[in-house]
């Protein structure tokens, strides 16, 4: 019989585990795995680009290497960084209506911000 | 029977603790965590100006240029590089190796080491600090 580590009383009062924690701490991990070798390429191309001007910026950006890389670099960071805003909403934040929406309003911003940034890279990368 | 709920007890409040390296480590992955996702704020901005407008790509250079602009590519330099470092640590304590107090000292010094050096190298690297202001 599988173990059960709850008691009786514990689950009648239904409190405790909302059983997302799991997958939230998962996909912090995954994406912090998938960080190690794009903040090594993120680290590297701005050290090369640190101190040019827009032209030769805008020649980088139209590489489909550093176009993908730089799009991944930004949705895995983003999507990273709103993981670990909400935590310390959950940590900091008493007020509930007030973690909520600041959740919400991150949210939003992550997904604005991908959007706008993929979009950019795309625009340049496809001869904009 | 009514339903009464125990008074649980409450960890103690952070005051209490020496302080120590490793749990001012701890606060400092938050607080650089804090900074990147800030940080990318910018971070976008500077790939808007670069792809749609000349005049913005140039304002953003010289804020970027100036003593306040260095200074907070700087920090974000050491964020980047000691958030990295860090969670690579965290990393590794996930499958349960280094744990022991004197293991998460020595690899806390050696964690610091590691920023440290890596940012100075990443700033160099990208010529900063020899003749300029930062």
């Amino acid at each position: 019989m599988k173990h059960r580590y709850r008691t009786p009383l514990s689950v009648a009062r239904g409190l405790g585990s909302s059983k997302d924690g799991l997958s939230h701490w998962w996909k912090q991990r995954v994406t912090a795995i998938a960080l190690v070798p794009l903040v090594l390429w993120f680290v590297v191309s701005m050290i090369a680009l640190a101190g040019q001007d827009r032209a030769h910026v805008m020649t980088w950006l139209h590489s489909p290497f550093h176009c993908v890389m730089f799009s991944l670099f930004l949705i895995v960071s983003i999507y990273h960084a709103n993981l670990g805003l909400r935590k310390i909403y959950e940590d900091y934040v008493q007020v509930r209506w007030l973690q909520l929406s600041s959740r919400v309003a991150t949210d939003f911003a992550a997904v604005l911000l991908g959007f706008a940034g993929v979009f950019a890279l795309l625009k340049q990368a496809f001869g904009g | 029977m009514p339903m009464t709920m125990r008074e649980r007890p409450l960890s103690p409040h952070l005051q209490v603790y020496k302080v120590e390296l490793p749990m001012m480590l701890s606060g400092l992955h938050r607080i650089t965590g804090i900074a990147l996702a800030v940080g990318s704020i910018l971070l976008v901005a500077w790939i808007e100006s670069a792809v749609y407008s000349a005049d913005a790509f140039a304002a953003l250079s010289r804020f970027l240029g100036s003593f306040f602009g260095q200074l907070m590519l700087f920090g974000w330099t050491f964020s980047l590089i000691y958030h990295a470092a860090s969670g690579v640590r965290h990393l590794i304590w996930d499958t349960a190796r280094l744990l022991d107090v004197a293991q998460i000292l020595s690899s806390s010094k050696i964690l610091l080491a590691i920023t440290i050096v890596l940012t100075l190298l990443a700033w160099i690297l990208g010529g900063g600090f020899p003749g300029g202001a930062l």
